[in-house]
């Protein structure tokens, strides 16, 4: 059970205002917020518009472009492809401009070493 | 060879020759359920702590726990409903799956790798992490109570449906009895296995279902030449109808059922991230890295999926036709194990049909562990004995709280069978956006959000929601409503998230503004450097 008491001991000491002030870590939330914030407006809007075409634009949806696949069918697809896209570039963009500041940060907080998996070394804490 | 020449030798299914197959569904069952059991077994070995029971000792990768994810969010509703949903009503029925993927989006951005920094086990944790403990931890437990008691209804509903179908069981008492086993099943996973146990059900279930969507995807399409086009001509001659290609089918009707939709797919895309017992698969695993790993690899296998049941609904609607679905005992949601027996007879009916029940199963044991979760850990131990009782008597309670529960879902499933599965998750979504959703963005990125805000929010969307429900034609006034015969249906939309949605977001801002207390600086800036740093997180236990 010391496990669940442990992170408490580790960061008692710390001022957390402090570190959030700071300029690495300024950094680190502007970075997230810059990404996720226009992100989630973006795929929302193109959602609710497909959903607002689907309902209010039939016509439009059943037009037929290739055989039996008409735009509504196109339009539903290019959804799955939007949201695996943007899973995707999130990832690769916080790999590279999150991950590290972010464990930049805790290594000189908490004192220990992280692998690239952000997984404690064990041993080489403090 | 043409589409026309295909489409008019669609054999008849025969759905009275399905009751043949009952031994086969039964045996095939009953192998998963005992190879289940064992694991379950074997995983209940380390179950000593809170974090054992509750989050599997934080010791699932980011694959497995996206693996359990995608079981634990690819119900019967989806797998059944929204297959039957496309074979019926063609295009409408694609929408849902849309809303359930896209919605994915707003777990992956904004709340899980936060939640998983900042929470143990709960997402009360999260949200009462720099308010008030007790105000908010007591509003949050309701509300994952609430949720998960609409979804658990419409997974007991499911497994009811699901067996006068497969089992050719016909009768109330018969269809009741074969609820309590698979509740009585289900309470046996969770009380031995804990979360680990739980876990690994919905892993093995997730795959085997991928598995027989996939396979019974590419049969289909192998059919038609792998051109989805003369897929979809076939599915409209068979319909006779060539709008089951084009949207507005089952949602087009009136201005009310239009915007009837638009409340739907707001409640489906801002649901999600707001399911408790999605919430909670977050801290199965050791870092915010593998959080979000595990919604990255959900995403694929949900999309996936989703990408199946498009091909099957239309299969269903081409190949077994839409009046042999709904003429069929089980209505709507025999479209997929009904196809499954036109494809690969008893053999792979009985396979689809094992999978669906096994669905049901892993869907109800993670309902029922964030049940009893949440009320152990914030009503019985931060709220009756104020953070006093040890993690041994915690767990005790929870096990308790998994038995009380089990019984309630049995009870409410007897109740609820023949009531439509999509429909009552589509319900669990709307009440989980309005209750949990705006509380949750607002803790995690408005710096002022105070306590009486959360209360509000929280609150109001909980009640808001579920009053909109009960006076709505989903209860009374039309055909299909749960009490026949009356009518106090005021409010004209089955949904209510178009409404109930925007008001909480309005009361947790207005709560906010108007509270005279101020929450400490100390503890937001705490949350905040925690949620993006992962400083202090909860580690993985070491066994």
């Amino acid at each position: 059970m010391g496990n669940e008491a442990q992170p408490q001991d580790a960061t008692a000491s710390v001022d957390f205002q402090e570190v959030q002030q700071t300029e690495r870590f300024t950094t680190l939330r502007k970075r997230h917020r810059s990404f996720v914030f226009p992100m989630a407006v973006a795929f929302l809007l193109w959602y609710f518009a497909y959903v607002l075409l689907a309902d209010y634009a039939v016509g439009f949806m059943s037009i037929k472009v290739w055989g039996n696949i008409n735009v509504g069918l196109i339009l539903g697809l290019l959804q799955f492809v939007t949201t695996f896209g943007i899973t995707a570039w999130y990832v690769s963009y916080s790999n590279r401009k999150l991950d590290p500041i972010a464990a930049e940060i805790r290594n000189e907080i908490e004192g220990h070493q992280f692998d690239k998996d952000g997984n404690v070394i064990r041993g080489a804490a403090k | 060879m043409n589409t026309n020449h295909i489409s008019t030798v669609v054999p008849a299914v025969n759905v009275a020759a399905l009751k043949d197959t009952t031994l086969l569904n039964m045996g095939i069952f009953a192998l998963f359920v005992a190879v289940t059991m064992v694991i379950v077994f074997r995983a209940s070995r380390n179950n000593k702590t809170a974090a054992d029971y509750y989050a599997a000792g934080r010791s699932f990768t980011g694959s497995q726990n996206g693996t359990a994810i995608a079981g634990d969010y690819l119900s019967a509703a989806s797998f059944l409903g929204i297959t039957g949903a496309i074979a019926i009503n063609g295009y409408d029925g694609f929408l849902y799956s849309i809303g359930f993927l896209v919605a994915w989006l707003v777990a992956l951005l904004l709340v899980a790798e936060l939640l998983r920094n900042t929470g143990k086990f709960t997402m009360a944790d999260v949200l009462s992490f720099r308010l008030r403990q007790r105000p908010v931890r007591i509003a949050a437990a309701l509300s994952t109570l609430a949720v998960c008691f609409f979804y658990l209804l419409a997974q007991m509903a499911g497994a009811g449906s699901l067996i006068s179908l497969l089992l050719g069981i016909s009768d109330w008492g018969g269809q009741a009895l074969v609820i309590i086993v698979v509740g009585a099943l289900m309470i046996m996973y969770v009380l031995i296995g804990g979360m680990k146990g739980t876990t690994w059900v919905q892993i093995i279930k997730a795959i085997l279902l991928i598995a027989g969507a996939a396979v019974m995807t590419a049969w289909v399409l192998a059919i038609y030449g792998f051109n989805l086009s003369n897929l979809l001509g076939s599915a409209a001659e068979a319909a006779n109808n060539p709008n089951v290609l084009n949207p507005g089918l089952q949602y087009g009707k009136t201005e009310t059922s239009k915007l009837d939709f638009m409340s739907l797919g707001l409640a489906l895309v801002l649901g999600t991230a707001a399911l408790p017992h999605v919430l909670m698969r977050f801290y199965t695993v050791p870092t915010a890295k593998e959080a979000r790993k595990s919604v990255v690899w959900s995403i694929w296998l949900i999309g996936l999926f989703y990408l199946f049941t498009l091909v099957l609904g239309y299969g269903a609607a081409a190949l077994v036709g839409a009046d042999t679905i709904k003429s069929a005992p089980g209505g709507v949601n025999s479209a997929a194990p009904l196809l499954a027996f036109h494809l690969g007879g008893p053999l792979l009916l009985g396979f689809i049909s094992a999978v669906a029940f096994a669905t049901i199963l892993a869907v109800v044991a993670g309902l029922t562990i964030t049940a009893a979760a949440s009320f152990a850990h914030d009503i019985y131990a931060n709220v009756i004995s104020k953070g006093k009782a040890d993690a041994t008597t915690e767990v005790k309670v929870a096990r308790r709280t998994v038995v009380v529960i089990g019984i309630l879902a049995i009870l409410g499933g007897i109740f609820a069978n023949g009531q439509n599965v999509a429909f009552l998750v589509a319900l669990a979504f709307a009440v989980a956006a309005s209750a949990n959703l705006p509380t949750i963005v607002y803790s995690l990125f408005w710096r002022k959000f105070t306590t009486q805000g959360a209360v509000w929010s929280m609150y109001g969307g909980l009640a808001s929601a579920i009053l909109l429900i009960t006076f709505s034609p989903v209860v009374s006034g039309a055909k299909t409503s749960m009490i026949q015969g009356a009518n106090f249906a005021f409010f004209p939309l089955s949904n209510p998230g178009i409404v109930s949605i925007p008001l909480a977001f309005l009361l947790g801002w207005l709560g906010t503004v108007l509270d005279k207390r101020r929450e400490d600086p100390a503890k937001q800036a705490e949350m905040e450097v925690r949620s993006l740093t992962g400083i202090g997180a909860e580690k993985a236990v070491d066994h």
